[in-house]
């Protein structure tokens, strides 16, 4: 028996080289990226007649993408996340309506603080548990947070809504105007900026920790990592994205319904991600796009029954496309990046 | 004779009635190549696990460096420099070989928490992860994913990731556990280049191993030590030889 010995030379020859040019590239925008991004501008100029839709569209994408982050990429499922953006809805709504404050980028930022202060409240709660707990306790968040702002009647206009809300001109200069080409533009310029934050936040080493919870959060506090600390990061930032997305709803409406926080939102806002694909990014936006313009589509052609519909295309597009509809991309991308790496 | 590195004192540890840790006192020197050896039930899993703080212990202490870490969480426990492996695989499935080790040093090297320039941009954190991927026989495989690979690369994986830590004091929970002989080779080399300084507590069922690794082993029965001494003298003591090394060709 030969001992063991740190000075034992039984090292398998000169070490190989590691290519670490896949994980720089990584990082770098793709063709296709640039190609998505000109849709928003196509859609400007071919569906001028529906820029209330495409505003909604955006809308739900920024959405989609807060969702994206805390499920996608962290795993905290969560069926109240209405609750984020409807406390950014209403904070965004509150400024102007009983302050005066009409400035939309001066709400927006104050959304975000007030939902990201949300956020902050609530996740010891959340984060305590896991699974089913902490679903429940999502639940739970979303179903008082509904019930005060009914309840606030005063404060809130319960389920009359919140009216009064005035946006005075976006950087001063263009107005809100009714055929709604301000709030697109506003609505899709917010969504860029948050979709290059997001990018940016997934693609760092924070991003890659979250991505690691995921698949193994037993494993974290053995690299270091002290999971909770990362997870309530996570779900702060998301929360203060989910509330512009809810800011941006009341600031180009003018107008708060209690809906905002309904639990029928925090399940459509999970279908869409589903649908498009988790823990991708795009898959959130391809979701926001196809559920919106579905709903709104059939809802036109068969105005009473048109959930049925939608439910039937959902299952249907679920079962043939498991990872969603961006996960169709994943076998091409594979065989891209071992193409890459052979070279 | 220096300071011991890693030291328990009377540590136990209750499930209910049950003891699996019962009054464990170690003590292990810098550099030391400890094993700790014990059959199934033995609680060697549950010392480790005292050790890195992923349980509390009923009562005893944990002192590294002479400093009492009993009540410290386990990933302030790696920020000290205590790393481990474990048992049973605890890989990230759908990372790269590269990318699992990047995660691992960009933790060691307090990056973690950077939210904004992206991972294939940490030039420090790629280059260090790429020095211990290549060390650890992983080059050839670095872009593939860890769910594809066999189980001895995935072994592999585990140690490079615990030393991504830097740890002055290393656990190896059997590191060689489920690896096939044709595999064991590289696992073992990469067992053997670990630094002389390094503390390591080796925990394993293969006797070959241990008696090739270790200048010390401690011998765990019921929760307790039953002796500790040299590898020669356990090798000779006759209750190790009935009722460990007999059926250690088995496992």
């Amino acid at each position: 028996m030969t001992p063991l010995t740190p000075t034992s030379s039984d090292r398998a020859g000169p070490a190989a080289t590691v290519d670490l040019a896949p994980l720089r590239r990584a990082a770098r925008p793709r063709a296709l990226e640039f190609a998505f991004w000109l849709l928003p501008v196509a859609a400007w100029f071919l569906f001028p007649e529906n820029l209330a839709l495409l505003t909604q569209i955006a809308i739900t994408a920024i959405f989609a993408l807060s969702l994206d982050l805390v499920l996608g990429y962290a795993g905290i499922v969560t069926l109240g996340h209405a609750a984020f953006f409807g406390v950014g809805a209403y904070a965004a709504g509150m400024l102007s309506a009983k302050l005066g404050i009409g400035d939309p980028l001066l709400g927006l930022v104050f959304a975000a603080a007030v939902s990201a202060l949300a956020g902050a409240i609530t996740s010891p709660f959340v984060l305590r548990g896991t699974g089913l707990t902490r679903l429940m306790v999502t639940i739970g968040i979303g179903m008082m947070l509904f019930e005060a702002a009914n309840k606030a009647n005063d404060f809130t206009g319960g389920v009359d809504g919140l009216q009064g809300i005035e946006m005075t001109p976006l950087l001063g200069l263009w107005s809100f105007d009714l055929w709604g080409k301000t709030a697109y533009v506003y609505a899709v310029a917010v969504l860029f900026v948050v979709f290059l934050v997001a990018r940016h936040v997934v693609g760092s080493p924070f991003g890659l920790s979250l991505r690691a919870i995921h698949m193994n959060a037993a494993r974290m506090p053995a690299l270091g990592v002290s999971v909770d600390a990362r997870l309530t990061a996570a779900w702060i930032a998301a929360a203060a994205i989910a509330g512009i997305a809810g800011a941006l709803l009341t600031q180009t409406t003018q107008f708060v319904s209690i809906d905002v926080l309904g639990f029928g939102r925090s399940a459509e806002i999970l279908l869409i991600l589903i649908l498009g694909g988790a823990g991708r990014l795009y898959g959130a936006l391809v979701g926001a796009i196809v559920f919106v313009t579905l709903h709104h589509l059939l809802a036109d052609v068969d105005p009473e029954y048109w959930q049925l519909w939608i439910g039937l295309v959902l299952i249907g597009i679920v079962l043939f496309a498991r990872n969603g509809l961006m996960g169709v991309v994943d076998p091409f991308e594979r065989l891209l990046a071992r193409k890459e790496t052979k070279r | 004779m220096t300071p011991p590195v890693l030291e328990t004192r009377d540590l136990v540890k209750t499930f209910g009635g049950f003891t699996a840790t019962d009054g464990v006192s170690l003590s292990i020197a810098k550099g030391a190549r400890h094993a700790l050896i014990g059959p199934n039930g033995a609680g060697k899993t549950t010392l480790v696990n005292l050790l890195t703080g992923f349980l509390t212990p009923t009562s005893g202490s944990v002192l590294l460096d002479g400093a009492d870490v009993t009540g410290l969480a386990q990933h302030k426990r790696v920020a000290r420099g205590l790393a481990r492996t474990f048992q049973i695989n605890r890989l990230f499935a759908d990372l790269t070989v590269l990318e699992s080790v990047a995660l691992a040093v960009a933790e060691q090297m307090g990056v973690g928490r950077r939210f904004w320039r992206p991972i294939g941009r940490h030039g420090e954190v790629l280059d260090a992860a790429a020095r211990l991927v290549e060390d650890l026989h992983l080059a050839d495989v670095a872009h593939r994913r860890t769910r594809d690979l066999a189980y001895g690369k995935q072994r592999l994986i585990e140690i490079a990731l615990a030393l991504a830590a830097r740890p002055r004091v290393l656990l190896l929970d059997e590191p060689a556990a489920g690896v096939p002989t044709s595999e064991s080779r590289e696992l073992f080399a990469a067992l053997a280049a670990l630094p002389a300084d390094m503390t390591i507590l080796l925990i394993e069922h293969d006797m070959d191993l241990v008696f090739r690794f270790a200048d010390r082993i401690s011998v765990l029965v019921s929760g307790a030590v039953l002796l500790e001494d040299t590898p020669e003298v356990v090798a000779g003591h006759p209750l190790v030889r009935e009722v460990y090394l007999g059926e250690a060709h088995h496992v």
